[in-house]
């Protein structure tokens, strides 16, 4: 620690700067794809039923929602900015390689911000509901499409395709080929689908919360089944990419697989290992391990070859501590699978119980910080897998590195920023949703209809 | 025109975009507090927020377009001014992200007309053209210094004591705060807000001189920092004299208080005529003498697909600007505050 603080390495400095504004701007990012259809589906419920409650559920994300947009809009420009400010060699690669699709991203972008400034302005404005609904739909389509197309970038630093290599320079480039990475069908699913999952969970919580305290208004049983049912949607929508994430990587990323499941010797009918720690002379010690899955896992058959660590160059394989993570967010996510179904079962069975049952409720409430640090591990655990390389089997890490003065100075004051960010942030939107509950503005507003659940 | 040529036009179409919605975002901001300590928010606040609320996203788009696409045209952009702009990129990113948050923090927020908010948001708007001018600055050469193995090193001392920085950091204030109140006065004047019109065409007429002048100074500072672009500059003198000629018509409208918008339109015209032309006699060079838009321009295949792309894009755009536009600006009950949200 001593040597990494008093040595300036702006390669080192400036990879933790760029993983802290992405883990930073993924918190936002994430709410910005999920919360707009969210409130799509909020407004579209309360339209078809004639259902104030739905349209004010719609119209109260929507005032958070802006707060964090906010917020996201700032970081995704920092991080914009800093692609060619940290990263100045890859970005003159990437430049030529993957400028198309940062170039959609932005058309998305602009879409989107186009017309949730409209949708924000314009509640009131038009004799038929539905033409302010249709104004959310850019809005939707603009926020998933540009997640959809950075994905593609990061698929392609992943799985470079389109591109022929020549003594690690890249050389002829096909722009749509490029977009068409192996990585990019399991990753875009995965990053759009949790991202839905993700705010389901955040908006549950906050029903959740509500009910929890006593405020025992149809509001919130309204808003918690919404947000639950769709939450048990997208999480097992996630389980499916998940296994099918796995069968990708075995095929075109052994080398992370491998590390991630601490597996050293290629063999046939390879084990899962659960939880352990793994000792100097990489011995797995109080691993769990699960016959045959791995294979499973990796080509969907007990008996299939699954690559070892071994045989790949040392100089080429990810850190180890990639399976902590990788369990750690495994844990994660049975707590949430765990949590959503129990939902379900209790709506199922005994449903006025299900709001209620004050453990069930504390469940969700944690479901929400639970499902983002989950977003936080995957990209994590996705990004240190593919150290050493910056380009998979082109471009190693230092190489694309700035190599300016500084870049420890900006680190520090970008943390400041982040800190400042977040805490305003936090307190705005408390500030927000306390001053003007839902009850007192039903209340206030008079509405009526569409009491009964 | 050949593919570099579209490429840079394009890019500084979007660029120029950006100097003109941002001019007005920023300089608004600055008003909004300025107005605030002089006592006169009252008067003119209702017109600032009902503009910028629906559009202030919108304007960071602009700008994130305008890298983006530099980096996709001209790859090698990101090397040099990546390297050497870290610290004063950084510190235009930093207010940048103060300034989007914080109004947002204020407008959407519950206790609105938080000073402090204000503060961080009027103060902002006026450092950010400072910080993003310095870019302008670097094209020019002189701040960076290329070894033989190709390290760039950027020279923070010569840019912070030369005088050429530093009179365009006077023009970026300067004009930020003329097309703001311009603007502004147009849009008081379709309110049918008197009492705000007044407060700022006097913001208009007060910063129309320094504008002019710190142009005066800009272009005579290109002579000793650059020569040669200052002959290609001459060259296209034509471009700067009507520039002149639009901002006579554009103060002569608002002095006389009659046809507003045209006198917008004329702002528009004088900087664009001026940008235009400090553009064209820039080129070949985007980093003078490093690079110029021949050097390593991306490959054919990925400068098609991204002129298609741009396009499309465009064909996207320009109907949901001009909903927007109409919606917002060219809707009288909305501008007029008759409208609810």
């Amino acid at each position: 620690m001593h040597t990494l603080l008093s040595s300036y390495d702006p390669v080192m400095y400036s990879r933790v700067l760029t993983g802290l504004t992405l883990a930073f701007h993924i918190i936002f990012a994430t709410i910005g794809v999920g919360v707009p259809l969210m409130i799509a589906l909020a407004e579209w419920i309360g339209i078809r039923r004639n259902d104030e409650h739905y349209l004010l559920m719609a119209r109260r994300w929507a005032r958070g929602f802006v707060i964090t947009v906010a917020v996201g809009v700032v970081t995704g420009t920092a991080i914009g900015l800093q692609l060619s400010l940290l990263w100045p060699s890859f970005m003159r690669v990437a430049g030529q390689s993957i400028a198309l699709p940062l170039f959609m991203e932005t058309f998305a972008f602009f879409f989107e911000a186009i017309f949730l400034g409209i949708y924000l302005y314009t509640w009131d404005r038009f004799k038929s509901k539905f033409t302010h609904f249709w104004l959310l739909i850019p809005v939707v389509i603009g926020s998933s499409a540009s997640a959809f197309f950075i994905t593609v970038v990061n698929a392609f630093m992943n799985a470079p395709a389109g591109v022929s290599v020549k003594d690690g320079k890249i050389t002829d480039i096909s722009p749509f080929g490029a977009m068409l990475s192996p990585a990019m069908p399991t990753k875009v699913s995965h990053v759009l689908v949790t991202a839905y999952l993700t705010c389901a969970f955040v908006l549950a919580a906050i029903a959740a919360w509500s009910l929890l305290m006593g405020r025992n208004h149809v509001y919130y049983k309204k808003a918690l089944k919404l947000t639950m049912v769709a939450a048990f949607v997208f999480l097992i929508s996630s389980a499916v990419i998940g296994d099918l994430s796995g069968k990708y990587l075995a095929k075109y990323q052994p080398e992370k697989l491998a590390a991630m499941e601490w597996h050293f010797d290629t063999t046939k009918q390879a084990p899962l290992v659960l939880g352990g720690i793994l000792t100097d002379n990489n011995e797995i010690k109080y691993g769990l391990k699960i016959p045959f899955a791995l294979s499973i896992l990796a080509h969907g058959v007990p008996n299939a070859e699954v690559t070892g660590l071994n045989d790949i160059p040392a100089d080429e394989q990810p850190p180890l501590y990639i399976h902590y993570l990788f369990d750690l967010k495994m844990g994660f996510v049975s707590l949430m699978v765990i949590i959503a179904g129990a939902f379900m079962v209790l709506l199922w069975r005994k449903r006025e119980r299900v709001y209620e049952n004050k453990w069930l409720l504390r469940g969700i409430i944690l479901a929400a910080p639970l499902a983002m640090m989950t977003i936080e591990h995957g990209w994590i655990f996705s990004e240190v897998g593919r150290q050493p390389w910056l380009l998979r089997g082109i471009m190693r890490t230092e190489d694309g590195a700035t190599v300016s003065e500084h870049v420890d100075t900006m680190l520090y004051v970008f943390a400041a920023l982040y800190i400042v960010l977040a805490f305003s942030s936090v307190t705005v939107l408390i500030r927000m949703f306390r001053s003007n509950r839902a009850e007192d503005e039903i209340a206030a507003k008079g509405i009526e209809g569409g009491s009964e659940l | 025109m050949s593919y570099e040529v579209l490429g840079i036009t394009v890019l500084w179409i979007f660029l120029f975009g950006y100097l003109i919605i941002a001019s007005i975002d920023f300089g608004a901001g600055f008003f909004s507090y300025y107005s605030t300590i002089t006592g006169k928010r009252h008067l003119i606040n209702n017109i600032i927020e009902r503009y910028l609320s629906p559009v202030w996203e919108v304007t960071n788009v602009f700008l994130v377009f305008f890298f983006v696409g530099i980096v996709g045209f001209f790859p090698d952009t990101a090397y040099y001014y990546g390297t050497a702009l870290l610290v004063p990129g950084s510190i235009a990113v930093i207010l940048l992200a103060i300034r989007g948050s914080y109004y947002a923090f204020n407008t959407y927020g519950v206790n609105k007309n938080n000073r402090f908010y204000m503060l961080l948001y009027g103060a902002s708007g006026l450092l950010i053209p400072a910080a993003l001018s310095t870019v302008m600055t670097i094209s020019e050469g002189g701040y960076i210094e290329v070894s033989d193995s190709g390290k760039v090193t950027f020279l923070v001392q010569k840019l912070f004591t030369s005088t050429y920085s530093w009179s365009v950091v006077l023009l970026a204030l300067v004009s930020v705060l003329y097309i703001s109140a311009m603007f502004l006065s147009y849009y008081a004047d379709r309110a049918n807000d008197r009492g705000a019109f007044e407060v700022v065409r006097k913001y208009a007429l007060a910063w129309s001189g320094p504008t002019i002048l710190s142009s005066l100074l800009v272009f005579f500072a290109i002579r000793g920092h650059n020569a040669e672009h200052f002959d290609r500059m001459t060259e296209h003198a034509p471009m700067f004299v009507i520039s002149f000629a639009c901002f006579l018509v554009a103060v002569y409208h608002v002095w006389t208080r009659k046809r507003l918008g045209l006198s917008f339109i004329f702002v528009i015209l004088q900087f664009g005529f001026a940008f235009f032309g400090y553009g064209s006699a820039h080129l070949p060079y985007i980093l003078y003498p490093y690079l110029t838009i021949h050097d390593n321009f991306t490959s054919q295949p990925m400068a098609i697909a991204l002129v298609s792309v741009f396009i499309l894009g465009l064909l996207l755009l320009i109907p949901s600007l001009y909903l927007l536009l109409r919606l917002f600006l060219f809707d009288t009950k909305y501008v007029q505050g008759k409208r609810g949200k």
